[in-house]
């Protein structure tokens, strides 16, 4: 059992994704995105990175790629999957949620610490926080601007599927507080089920006690333990 | 079989933010152009054989669909003609 952490050409996080995950005490291992998902993969992790160069649109080639139909299968099957910050670009171009993460209103790449509003608790991703406690995370990017048709945005709130919005040290939702324009200021959202997870912030980067950048970002991939 | 290009063109919907053209919009302005407004898109020109032009654009608008194009926040328009 062991938490496959696929690894595409241009992807960039994987390692730090491993690392996170393993100091947690949960298994994993990188997976090269040809070699397919092993038959022991307990949970999926689409890490961050520039895959294929961000060519056509940031994550568009990768969720074209072989692997990601063995993805969707294991998702619909209950597998837990965490795409993150590129990984997020990745699982909202194949279809595993909602949305598009497009170019930032700055239309600027940006490498800044994000305070997020936890908006769903009940989820393997945010049980080891409350509804409406504040983390902060690091974000990297230069495509998190969340964009989604109105009707979509609407139903993503009525089943109670936005997991994090970006927020001001007090966990007040405000304009000034959105880095990137994200319709909703909605940091991550979750799929069709709540296994499945994608967010812009990077939690991988805020989870090794020595890095200094805060832990919060261990109860997210603490919920790979579930199916641990 | 007939050989044809398909020109797909895909372009933000309308509403979405384009913070591209919006800095390339003020960088014309800065240059000293007066313009209202600016939109950019991208131009695909596929060639392809096909049986007529209705199955060129068929196959074309396939590849928009699938991958050209994210629903999510484009919309496309295909063209074809015949490969000269």
């Amino acid at each position: 059992m062991t938490v496959a952490v696929v690894q595409f050409g241009g992807s960039n996080c994987d390692r730090d994704a491993v690392r996170a995950l393993s100091n947690l005490g949960i298994d994993a291992r990188r997976v090269w995105h040809e070699d397919g998902l092993p038959a022991d993969a307990s949970g999926i992790v689409l890490p961050g990175g520039f895959s294929y160069g961000d060519y056509l649109r940031a994550g568009a080639m990768a969720a074209r790629s072989p692997i990601m139909a063995e993805v969707r299968e294991a998702a619909a099957d209950g597998a837990p999957v965490l795409g993150v910050c590129n990984g997020a670009q990745i699982g909202c171009e194949s279809g595993l949620t909602d949305g598009a993460f497009t170019t930032n209103r700055s239309a600027r790449f940006q490498c800044e610490h994000a305070t997020l509003r936890v908006e769903n608790a009940d989820t393997p991703w945010t049980r080891a926080y409350d509804e409406g406690e504040v983390i902060s995370l690091p974000i990297a990017h230069g495509e998190g601007r969340f964009e989604i048709a109105p009707d979509r945005y609407e139903r993503l709130e009525a089943e109670d599927r936005i997991l994090f919005r970006y927020c001001d040290a007090d966990g007040e939702v405000t304009e000034a507080a959105n880095p990137n324009g994200s319709t909703g200021n909605v940091a991550g959202v979750l799929g069709e089920r709540d296994t499945v997870a994608v967010l812009m912030p990077h939690p991988e980067r805020a989870t090794l006690p020595d890095l200094r950048a805060g832990t919060d970002g261990q109860g997210i991939l603490s919920g790979f333990r579930v199916a641990d | 079989m007939t050989a044809y290009t398909a020109t797909v063109t895909v372009r933000l919907k309308r509403g979405v933010l384009d913070p591209e053209a919006e800095t390339t919009k003020r960088a014309l302005e800065r240059l000293g152009f007066e313009l209202r407004g600016l939109r950019s898109v991208d131009r695909f020109e596929i060639d392809l054989d096909a049986a007529d032009g209705g199955a060129a654009e068929e196959r074309a608008s396939e590849m928009a669909e699938r991958l050209l194009a994210n629903p999510t926040i484009h919309d496309y328009e295909v063209e074809v003609a015949e490969a000269e």
